[in-house]
C-alpha cells in the first residue's frame, strides 16, 4: 500500500484584500501519491500557484482538510509546519530565488541548515546534489556568475538535497528560453524517475503538460479535470480537455479522509467537473514522461 | 548549526552594506564613547579629590560651627582663641590643634599685586596638615604670641609677587599692613580648578588684629589614633556646646568629607553619564530604523528561507543578531574611542580621567542591550512574515 504524500479534501483558499474576499481556490480535492508525475495546467490567475503553496505547506487553507506527509496542517503550529516543509517538500520557483552573494553549494545546503545538519556534511551533500544536476564544476559560483538554466538547476538541487517526498515546481521553465527550459524539464523528469520523488509541476504550456502521466486542469479556483494517461499524448493540441475519468485510473478514496470526500461537498461545480482524485498508482515509476 | 548560520548571515549582511552599517553604528559609537569618557572624568576627579583630602594629613578632625551637610547655610562662628585652649585641653596636646581665620585680601609687593586668601593660623599648621616649606621657616609660637607681622607665602603668591627675586626677607602689604616674608611653601597644585598654592599664612593673632575681630573660623585636630577619632570628636563637640549653648558644632573626619564629596561627584558623574546615555538611545532608534529597512530589503530572502524550512524563530534570531552585532561592534568601537579620548584628556589637560573596568563592561552591556531592545521589533516582524507574500515581494 502506498501512502499518499499529500492529500487535499475540499480545500479552499480565500484572500482578504481590503475587505474584499478573493476566492483563489474554491474547493479542491486531490491526492498526490508517492513518486507521481503530475502536471498542473490552467490559465493565469486560475489558482495554480495558490494550490502549490497550499500543497507545500507554505500557506494554510481557509477551508477543507489538507494532509501533508500524514499530518493535518490545521493541527500544526508555524514552526511545526516549517519543519514539515523542510522534511517533506522541495520547492522550485519560476524566479529561482537563490540567495545572492552565496555560492551554489551554500545555496543548495540552505535547507540542511534548518535541519540541523553540520557544516561539513551539509557541503558534502550539497556538492553531491549539485553533481547530480550536472553542476559539479560550479560549486563556488555565485548566482550572478551562472546562466539562467544553471541557476534553476541549483534551485532544483536545493529542493532535492533534503530528499523530500514531493517536489513542487511552479512554472520552473517560465524564465528560461525554450532550449534551456527543455533541459531543465528533462532534468526534473529524470530526477523524478530516478529518486522516486513525486513531481508536481505547474505549467501553462500544453506541450509540457502532456509529458506528465497525470494532468490536472485548474480554472477559476476549481479542478476542471484530473486525468491519468498510460502514455504521454503526442501531437494534437495536447490538451486533455476530456472531463471524464482517465482510462487506467481507478477512483481512490483518500486514506484517512473524512466522510463526504468523494462527493466533494460544497464549492465545486458539482458533477460537471471531474474532481476525482486520481493516482498513477504503481505505474507511476514506469511512466517518467518524455525522459530518456 | 542554526545559530552559526544566523551569525554568518548577520555578519554577511553588515559587510554587504558597509557604509550603511558604519553610519548606523555612529550613533552608538558616539553614545558609548561619551559615556566612557564622562565616567572616566568623573572617576578621575573623584580619585584626585580623595588623594588630596587624604594628603591633608592623617587622622584629621575638622571642628566647625554648624552642620557639615550639603545645602546648609554657613554659620557665623562664635569661636575664639579661648575655645582653642579648651579644645587643646580635651585633646591633651596643643601641638595637635590648628586653627584658621581666612579672608580674601590683596597682597602687594612693590608694583606687583595679587588677590589671594590670607589665613590666620597657629604655628602647629604644618604638623596638623602635612605642609612643607620650599624656603625659609614657618611661623613660631613666639610669632603667634607677639602678633608678629611675618608671612609664609604659597608658591603661586610667591611667583606672582616676586617673579625674579628671592621673596625671603621682602616686604608684602596685606590689607594695607606690611608683613615680612619668612618662608615659601612647596607647591600643592590644583584641585577641582582651585589653585591651592594661592594663599598666605600669618599668625592668627596678627590676622585678628588686621580684621579687627576676636573670632576664628574653625579648628582642626590631628587625632592620636584612628580608632578613637570619632570619640574624640564627640568630646570636643560636647565641650564647645557647653561653652556656646546656642550654637551647633560638627566634628568631621576625612572619611566623612570623602563620603560627602564622593556623593556629590557620584551624582554629577551619573547625570553626565545619563545625558550621554540619551545619545546612545538615539543611536538605538537609528538601529531600529535600519533594521526595518534591512527586513524590507530582504523580504524575498526571508520568504525563501521559510520555504526551505526556517521557523519564525530562526528568522527572528538572524535579524536580532544582526542588530546586536551592529550595536556591539559600535559599542566596542565607542569604547576604544572613549578610552583613547580619556587617556588623551588625562595626559594633556588639567582634567583628570581614570578608566574603570566596570564602566567599560557597562558600556558594552548597554550597547548590546540597545541592539536587543531596538532589534526585537524588526526581528519579530521578519519572523512573522507570510512566506507566500514574502516570496512575491519585489
Ligand atoms: N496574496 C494575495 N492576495 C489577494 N489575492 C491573491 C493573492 N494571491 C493570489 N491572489 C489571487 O488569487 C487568484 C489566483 O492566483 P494564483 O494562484 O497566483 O494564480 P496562477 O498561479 O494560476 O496564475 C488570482 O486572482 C490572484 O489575483
Ligand atoms: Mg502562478
Amino acid at each position: 500500500m502506498t501512502v499518499a504524500a499529500i492529500e487535499a479534501v475540499d480545500v479552499s483558499r480565500t484572500y482578504e484584500l481590503d475587505g474584499v474576499s478573493v476566492p483563489a481556490l474554491r474547493g479542491v480535492s486531490l491526492t498526490i501519491a508517492q513518486g507521481e508525475y503530475v502536471a498542473v495546467i490552467g490559465p493565469s490567475g486560475s489558482g495554480k500557484s495558490t494550490l502549490m503553496h497550499l500543497l507545500g505547506g507554505l500557506d494554510r487553507p481557509t477551508g477543507g482538510r489538507l494532509v501533508i506527509g500524514g499530518r493535518d496542517v490545521a493541527t500544526l503550529t508555524a514552526p511545526e509546519l516549517a519543519t514539515l516543509r523542510n522534511e517533506t517538500i522541495g520547492f522550485v520557483f519560476q524566479a529561482f530565488h537563490l540567495l545572492p552573494r552565496t555560492s551554489a553549494v551554500d545555496n543548495v545546503a540552505l535547507p540542511l541548515v534548518y535541519r540541523g545538519v553540520g557544516a561539513r556534511q551539509r557541503r558534502e551533500r550539497a556538492a553531491a546534489m549539485l553533481g547530480r544536476v550536472g553542476l559539479g564544476h560550479r560549486l563556488t559560483h555565485r548566482p550572478n556568475q551562472l546562466s539562467g538554466g544553471e541557476q534553476q538547476r541549483v534551485a532544483i538541487a536545493r529542493a532535492l538535497v533534503t530528499d523530500p517526498a514531493v517536489l513542487l515546481a511552479d512554472e520552473p521553465t517560465g524564465n528560461l528560453d525554450s532550449a534551456t527550459g527543455e533541459a531543465v524539464l528533462e532534468l526534473l523528469e529524470r530526477l523524478n524517475a530516478e529518486s522516486g520523488v513525486a513531481l508536481v509541476m505547474v505549467t501553462h504550456d500544453p506541450e509540457v503538460a502532456v509529458r506528465a502521466r497525470r494532468r490536472i486542469a485548474v480554472r477559476d479556483g476549481l479542478i476542471r479535470s484530473d486525468t491519468v494517461h498510460d502514455r504521454p499524448l503526442s501531437g494534437g493540441d495536447g490538451r486533455p480537455e476530456t472531463l471524464d475519468t482517465a482510462p487506467s485510473a481507478e477512483p481512490r478514496s483518500a486514506s484517512g479522509s473524512g466522510p463526504g470526500h468523494p462527493s466533494g461537498g460544497s464549492g465545486g461545480a458539482t458533477g460537471a467537473t471531474g474532481r476525482l482524485p486520481r493516482t498513477g498508482g504503481t505505474g507511476a515509476q514506469a511512466a517518467p514522461g518524455g525522459a530518456g | 548549526m542554526r545559530v552559526a548560520e544566523a551569525w554568518r548571515v548577520a555578519l554577511d549582511a553588515l559587510r554587504a552594506n558597509r557604509m550603511r552599517s558604519a553610519l548606523t553604528m555612529l550613533g552608538v559609537i558616539i553614545g558609548v564613547a561619551s559615556v566612557v569618557l564622562l565616567v572616566a572624568i568623573g572617576t578621575g576627579t573623584k580619585q584626585k579629590v580623595e588623594q588630596q583630602v587624604e594628603g591633608l594629613g592623617s587622622n584629621l578632625l575638622l571642628v566647625v560651627p554648624g552642620k557639615l551637610d550639603v545645602g546648609t547655610a554657613p554659620v557665623v562662628s562664635p569661636l575664639d582663641l579661648k575655645d582653642v585652649d579648651a579644645v587643646s585641653r580635651v585633646v591633651g596636646d596643643p601641638g595637635r590643634v590648628a586653627v584658621t581665620i581666612a579672608s580674601g585680601a590683596t597682597a602687594r609687593a612693590g608694583a606687583r599685586s595679587d588677590f589671594t586668601t590670607v589665613q590666620g593660623v597657629l604655628e602647629t599648621t604644618p604638623t596638623v596638615f602635612t605642609r612643607s616649606l620650599a624656603r625659609g621657616r614657618y611661623l613660631t609660637g613666639a610669632d603667634v604670641d607677639t602678633s608678629r607681622r611675618v608671612a609664609v607665602l604659597g608658591a603661586s603668591v610667591a611667583r606672582a609677587l616676586f617673579p625674579d627675586r628671592d621673596p625671603l626677607g621682602q616686604q608684602v602689604t596685606l590689607a594695607g599692613v606690611r608683613f615680612r616674608v619668612i618662608g615659601v611653601f612647596n607647591p600643592l597644585g590644583q584641585s577641582l580648578g582651585v589653585d591651592r598654592d594661592d594663599e598666605v599664612h600669618i599668625p592668627v593673632t596678627a590676622a585678628q588684629r588686621l580684621w579687627g575681630t576676636q573670632r576664628i573660623d574653625g579648628i582642626a585636630v590631628k587625632a592620636p589614633d584612628r580608632e578613637r577619632i570619632d570619640q574624640l570628636g564627640e568630646r570636643i563637640v560636647a565641650e564647645l556646646s557647653r561653652r556656646h549653648p546656642d550654637t551647633e558644632f560638627s566634628a568631621v573626619t576625612q572619611q566623612q568629607i570623602l563620603g560627602v564629596l564622593g556623593d556629590i561627584l557620584g551624582v554629577l558623574t551619573g547625570v553626565l553619564a545619563a545625558i550621554a546615555g540619551i545619545s546612545l538611545l538615539v543611536g538605538g532608534v537609528g538601529v531600529s530604523n535600519i533594521m526595518l529597512v534591512s527586513v524590507r530589503e530582504r523580504t524575498r530572502e526571508i520568504g525563501l528561507r521559510k520555504a526551505v524550512g526556517a521557523r519564525p524563530r530562526d528568522i527572528g534570531v538572524q535579524f536580532l543578531l544582526e542588530a546586536v552585532l551592529l550595536t556591539s561592534i559600535g559599542g566596542l568601537t565607542g569604547m576604544a574611542l572613549g578610552v583613547g579620548t580619556a587617556l588623551l584628556v588625562d595626559a594633556v589637560s588639567p582634567i583628570p580621567a581614570a578608566i574603570t573596568w566596570w564602566s567599560l563592561a557597562l558600556a558594552f552591556g548597554v550597547s548590546a542591550a540597545v541592539g536587543i531592545v531596538f532589534g526585537v521589533v524588526p526581528a519579530q516582524r521578519a519572523g512573522r512574515l507570510d512566506p507566500v507574500v514574502a516570496l512575491r515581494a519585489e
